[in-house]
């Protein structure tokens, strides 16, 4: 025990650098925890349902469809500004039940001269609503590619739970282009040995 | 470590030759010497980037500078300022003085110390160079928030291995500072005995343990968006860019308390000295920093009220920030209590730190009107917010380094100041750094947006008086340098008690502190602590 001080000093040291380091690690992983963590915060503590998939159709089923209530869903359809497209939706507002099963139209259409993958990201608000918005078919599920100068009709299929909190009478589902560089790349990259 | 040892009976023996003495140096004394040099030339560095932007934003309409350059300076400005000023000169700080004031011999890791200086002159190596590349510096903001950072050039896979350098230095010189404070103090040197300086920078040191390696993870997944293919921001591949706010804002809050909590440190020495009266509340104010520090953890969002937060996370976010006035307050309150009834002189490291608690205050109160969520929704990303920040980290982080070399400096070099000149510098600084402040809180109340090279007219005249005091802020440097000068050359001789109502460790040391000290442990005596008696 009466060991010299600068010698227990020095061991004391090496325990700290020790847990310094072991808690440095744990902070550069935790920057990356926050990935997963963002998402469970959003879905699960604050009810922001961020788009992965179609809403399961044993879910969807199970609604029933309150005709005495109507709900006002508007559309908005955004382009990136770095993705020369023309996007827009066909209807502006509509009104539909909660329940019922709608079918959206948007058009889309590639106004430059070389093939271009886009990616829509979907948003719904009020923010406080996106849980009880399931989209049951939609063009953001995938990657869309067009060919210069082609266009399409791009639907959403959706369905508004009837849970939805009566204080809400408007929802806004907004769209955004963005390019998927990412996507074209691999799409090259997997054609030019077929090629 | 061994051939220091055997030197330790040779009564200030320094290495001879310039590499040994400071290339290979594990001298505490000469490493903080290093990394206030350090500081200083990036200070100066900083200081041309801000006149640029100044120069250009003297007059509405584009001038001097084209715009993609304008944005350069913006973002070296603000990341040179803050990783290669401010914070190596808290570090060089806590080199010189840590050890002093709680008597040990030298820092517990000394080759150690020596590493995490000598990492800083590559990071800005890197960092600067860019400004020489082809598709210039980083553009974006020293936030770097994607995706307008990725779509600048390569430019930012040299900022992001600067930074990863920077974040090693940092955590190796808080791991030091740490070790040095938990296991080298002298006997009977309690925790609660410490300095303020020691307290606030061994709280300092655990935040940036803490939150360095979060804006590694950050930045290195910036790197892979860009490089490697992956989407973690990247809306399009299903990321999102708002994760990086959030990602970026848990390590940067934390980062701005790491550049004023050993500013609080600093004023708590000076204060009592000048009033001759013991700290008032020094347990209030260890566990105000404590306090503080916590809370730095959970307010992360007010930087970032505008994304579409809920309603819920708004409220959170807004009262905890509003939290933080509390401790801050009872830090003001004791400043002010501490000189209250004293026998108050008023030699320039007082000055410094008066105005240090006043302009910070100030910075303090504008803080809380930007934690109001909607008034914030107005502030967010004008000149109220620049208004804010600078009020913080120039009059504050800044003003208190300023205070603590003229306070430290006859202990570090034997010699004393010119007190007119430094009482001139003083008034310059104070009159030109309030023109240079204080008008953009009106640009940013009228709506003046941060971060663009031009403007509309109706901004006009509040800009030309900034920039004013802007071309006066620039001449400081060189009259600090000037006065330091001359008093290293023709300085009247210092006592070790330097000053008369001084009290702790670091004045029983003669001046200039010989290159080695306490290698004998120091007798403490309570009553001779800064903060008085506190073994009640």
């Amino acid at each position: 025990m009466s060991a010299d001080p600068r010698e227990r000093a020095r061991r004391g040291s090496a325990r700290i650098i020790r847990v310094a380091l072991a808690v440095g690690a744990v902070m550069f992983l935790f920057g990356f925890a926050c990935v997963p963590i963002y998402r469970i915060v959003c879905t699960h503590v604050l009810g922001i349902k961020l788009d992965e998939g179609p809403a399961s159709a044993g879910k969807v089923d199970a609604f029933q469809v309150d005709a005495s209530r109507e709900v006002t869903v508007e559309f908005v359809g955004n382009v990136n500004s770095a993705l020369p497209w023309q996007f827009a939706p066909e209807k502006v507002r509509i009104s539909v039940h909660p329940g019922q099963m709608t079918l959206a139209w948007f058009d889309a259409q590639n106004v430059s001269d070389r093939a271009i993958t886009g990616h829509a990201v979907p948003s719904v608000a009020p923010n406080t609503a996106s849980l009880y918005f399931n989209k049951v078919e939609c063009f953001c599920f995938t990657d869309q590619t067009l060919q210069a100068g082609e266009s399409r009709r791009m639907p959403v299929r959706f369905v508004v739970d009837p849970r939805l909190p009566a204080n809400i009478k408007t929802l806004t589902l907004s769209y955004t282009f963005y390019e998927n560089e990412l996507a074209e790349r691999r799409a090259a990259q997997s054609a030019a040995p077929a090629g | 470590m061994a051939t220091h040892a055997a030197t330790h009976d040779h009564h200030d023996e320094k290495p001879e030759g310039f590499l040994d003495r400071w290339l290979f140096t594990t001298n505490h004394k000469d490493i903080g010497t290093l990394y206030l040099v350090f500081a200083f030339i990036m200070v100066c560095i900083g200081g041309a980037m801000s006149g640029v932007i100044r120069a250009e934003l003297m007059k509405p309409g584009m001038q001097l500078v084209q715009p993609y350059f304008f944005n350069e300076m913006t973002t070296m400005h603000a990341l040179v300022m803050i990783f290669g000023a401010i914070m190596p000169a808290f570090v060089g700080l806590a080199n010189w003085m840590v050890p002093l004031m709680i008597g040990a011999p030298d820092m517990a890791l000394p080759r150690m110390n020596n590493w995490s200086f000598w990492i800083l002159p590559f990071a800005f190596a890197l960092l600067l160079s860019t400004l020489f590349m082809a598709g210039g510096a980083p553009a974006g903001g020293w936030t770097m928030y994607p995706p307008l950072v990725l779509q600048g050039g390569n430019a930012i896979a040299f900022m992001i291995f600067a930074i990863h350098l920077m974040g090693i230095s940092s955590i190796m010189g808080a791991i030091n500072i740490i070790a040095t404070i938990l296991n080298m103090r002298a006997p009977g040197m309690d925790l609660l005995k410490m300095p303020l300086f020691v307290w606030t920078w061994l709280i300092t040191a655990f935040l940036l343990i803490a939150v360095m390696p979060v804006l590694a993870g950050a930045v290195t997944m910036l790197l892979t968006d860009k490089y490697f293919g992956t989407s973690f921001f990247n809306a399009a591949g299903g990321g999102d860019p708002v994760m990086y706010q959030h990602i970026f804002w848990f390590f940067g809050h934390p980062e701005v308390y790491i550049m004023i909590l050993p500013a609080f440190g600093i004023v708590s020495e000076i204060i009592p000295t000048f009033a001759r009266k013991p700290l008032f509340g020094y347990r209030a104010m260890v566990y105000a920093t404590a306090c503080i520090a916590f809370l730095s953890f959970i307010v992360w969002a007010h930087h970032m009220f505008t994304v579409g937060m809920p309603l819920g996370g708004e409220l959170f976010f807004m009262y905890a920030t509003m939290l933080i006035a509390i401790p801050t307050g009872v830090k003001v309150f004791n400043w002010v209590t501490t000189m209250w009834r004293g026998s108050l002189t008023f030699e320039t490291p007082m000055r410094w730190a008066i105005a240090f608690v006043i302009l910070f205050t100030i910075g303090g109160f504008s803080g809380v009107m930007l934690a109001i969520v909607p008034a914030d929704f107005q502030y967010q990303d004008t000149y109220f917010v620049v208004a804010h920040f600078h009020y913080v980290l120039v009059t504050g982080a800044l003003f208190s380094i300023i205070a603590a070399i003229y306070y430290w400096w006859p202990k570090w070099t034997g010699r004393m100041y010119n007190e007119k000149w430094a009482k001139f510098h003083f008034w310059w600084s104070m009159v030109f750094v309030n023109v240079l402040f204080f008008p953009q809180h009106f640009l940013g109340l009228a709506g003046m947006p941060r971060r663009i090279p031009d403007y509309n007219v109706a901004f006009a005249d509040f800009n030309f008086i900034s920039s004013i005091g802007a071309f006066g802020m620039l001449l400081t440097p060189i009259m600090f340098f000037f006065i330091l000068w001359h008093s290293k050359k023709y300085g009247a001789k210092a006592d070790a008690r330097s000053w008369e109502g001084a009290k702790g460790l670091e004045w029983t040391v003669p001046s200039p502190a010989p290159h080695h000290t306490f290698s004998t442990p120091p007798v403490i005596d309570d009553s001779a602590l800064a903060h008085g008696d506190v073994t009640h």
